[in-house]
């Protein structure tokens, strides 16, 4: 899986890449030379009150930014959070991981080592018929489940009609606005995508071009592919065992490391 | 000495923040729920034992779940608040600036008045002036609207109002902003807008309506609870507010008790 994540982002946004490179260089300099020296220093240079309250701030500052599902970036935590604690970083970032798994049941995991982004995933099973919604009670995770569930039966990868032409079925058409999610496209290529909970990529040697869906990292480790398999089983009546390939991954991922609860 | 936290607390903490407010009755559901979704000890009525346990953890990042009365129809509600903010920073990742004066204006005009809420028309008047960016009437009405929807503020009939909500989240900068017109009621020691107040001008203390109901209940001849003076006001009926203790419940009432979209699902 990582793998071909590695290869799928690589062949993207090559000129752009490009551009922030130096910018990245720069950056990742001031961070790779930090001596241990200097971490020691900084350290004796703080109070152990001063970092609690650098380690709130940051959790804070993450909380907001993904509760507009915006990137959080370690540029942006850096800029207008830790400041004059930057050599600390990793000391501070560590306790926010931890605090967030610890308290919030969430993750703080870094989709993009080399831009160094961050999402945060939700460490707990999401669970049907919660008395008060959990994580609002939004219908556009309808419309992505449907997608994600597509995906998945389809084998992990699918070209983009095949998406626009189950969701027409579901008379859900891309080309028009909805009631509900107002620009499907928009949202599932747009919206979906820079959450990822999707990843969609140009088909390389298409003409004309020809894009293809994937589930993004945030699907990979929040949404249970056994549970899906049981819905899906559910639609159609069917043992979910019927689909091997499927279930065998599904059991796989499931029971591997991901979603370890404490 | 802190208890640790499980899944059970965790799982009720994730909720408090995609709902930012929920009713009591929802509270314990929920509390039945995490505990039994995680095969944890559940003890009915231990709801506020079980939130301690998520706020000593909280304590250290400058937050906490509090608990508050609607003003409206006396029920209890818990909200997730943040005490680092002396701002109305909380609602700044959903509203431009503009949008976010404007809930400012609208703030004073409800602490000003005397009877803790706002016109319409006032309001659509104050955004005249406003220095961001102006809204037009339509837009200012739209703003207005999500604020009800985001359970920032209650409507009826034109006036607002502030919700449980805000005056439970906000408390602290409404404190600061306000150190004079903000007076706290006399039975529960919250900040009191809708309230009934004291007409000896030496005393002039105030009391919400839910509180001078259960305050009054039994007395026939009500007087006033600091210094005694007669109470000039109708004494409102314990029935226009659900008993406080209702458990599960549904709210009849227009306060938002039902889990509407959450600051999450807000797009642009
Ligand atoms: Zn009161
Ligand atoms: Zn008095």
């Amino acid at each position: 899986m990582s793998q071909r994540k590695k290869s799928v982002s690589a062949s993207q946004n090559k000129t752009q890449r490009r551009s922030q490179a130096s910018l990245n260089e720069d950056e990742e300099a001031s961070f790779s030379q930090v001596s241990s020296s200097q971490v020691q220093r900084a350290r004796e240079n703080f109070t152990s009150d001063q970092i609690d309250r650098k380690v709130a701030e940051v959790v804070q500052f993450i909380l907001i930014k993904d509760q507009k599902k915006m990137p959080i970036r370690r540029a942006d935590i850096v800029k207008h959070v830790i400041k004059d604690y930057k050599l600390l970083y990793t000391d501070i970032i560590n306790r926010v991981c931890r605090t967030f798994e610890q308290v919030f049941g969430l993750k703080l995991v870094e989709t993009d080592p080399k831009n160094h982004i961050y999402i945060l995933i939700n460490k707990l099973d999401p669970i049907q018929g919660e008395p008060v919604s959990m994580r609002s009670v939004n219908p556009k995770k309808g419309l992505l489940f449907v997608i994600l569930s597509v995906i998945f039966m389809k084998g992990g990868v699918i070209k983009e009609n095949l998406v626009w032409n189950s969701l027409k079925k579901l008379r859900v058409d891309p080309g028009e606005k909805h009631d509900e999610f107002g620009d499907v496209k928009k949202v599932v290529t747009d919206e979906f995508v820079r959450q990822k909970y999707l990843e969609y990529v140009k088909i390389p040697h298409t003409e004309p071009v020809e894009y293809e869906f994937r589930w993004g990292l945030r699907s990979e480790k929040e949404v249970s592919k056994l549970k899906m398999l049981e819905f899906v089983g559910e639609l159609f009546e069917q043992d979910p065992q019927s689909w091997t390939q499927q279930f065998r991954e599904a059991s796989t991922v499931d029971s591997s490391s991901q979603r370890t609860s404490s | 000495m802190s208890r640790p936290m499980a899944d059970s607390h965790r799982r009720f903490l994730q909720t408090m923040m995609s709902n930012g407010i929920i009713s009591a009755s929802q509270a314990e559901a929920l509390h039945k729920h995490c505990c039994e979704t995680h095969g944890a000890h559940y003890v009915a009525d231990r709801l506020d034992d079980f939130i301690n346990v998520i706020n000593a953890q909280l304590q250290p990042l400058f937050m906490y779940i509090r608990k508050g009365m609607s003003e409206e129809n006396g029920l209890e509600y818990y909200a997730l608040v943040n005490m680092t903010e002396t701002d109305i920073t909380r609602m700044a990742s959903d509203y431009a600036d503009n949008e976010l004066e404007l809930f400012r204006k609208t703030m004073d005009l409800i602490v000003d008045s005397e009877s803790g809420s706002a016109s319409s028309t006032d309001i659509l008047n104050s955004a005249d002036s406003l220095r961001t960016k102006k809204l037009k009437k339509k837009e200012t009405e739209h703003v207005l609207n999500k604020f009800v929807q985001d359970k920032w503020l209650n409507e009826k009939d034109g006036e607002y109002t502030l919700s449980v909500r805000c005056v439970v989240e906000m408390e602290q900068y409404m404190r600061t902003i306000y150190p004079d017109l903000i007076k706290v009621c006399h039975v529960c020691h919250n900040i009191a807008l809708q309230c009934q107040m004291c007409e000896n001008p030496a005393c002039g203390i105030k009391v919400h309506l839910p509180c001078a109901a259960r305050y009054f209940r039994a007395r026939s001849d009500p007087h006033c609870p600091s210094c005694n003076d007669f109470w000039p006001h109708e004494i409102p009926e314990m029935q226009r507010f659900q008993s406080q203790s209702s458990q599960n419940l549904p709210s009849s009432s227009r306060e938002n008790t039902a889990p509407t979209t959450s600051r999450r699902s807000r797009r642009s």
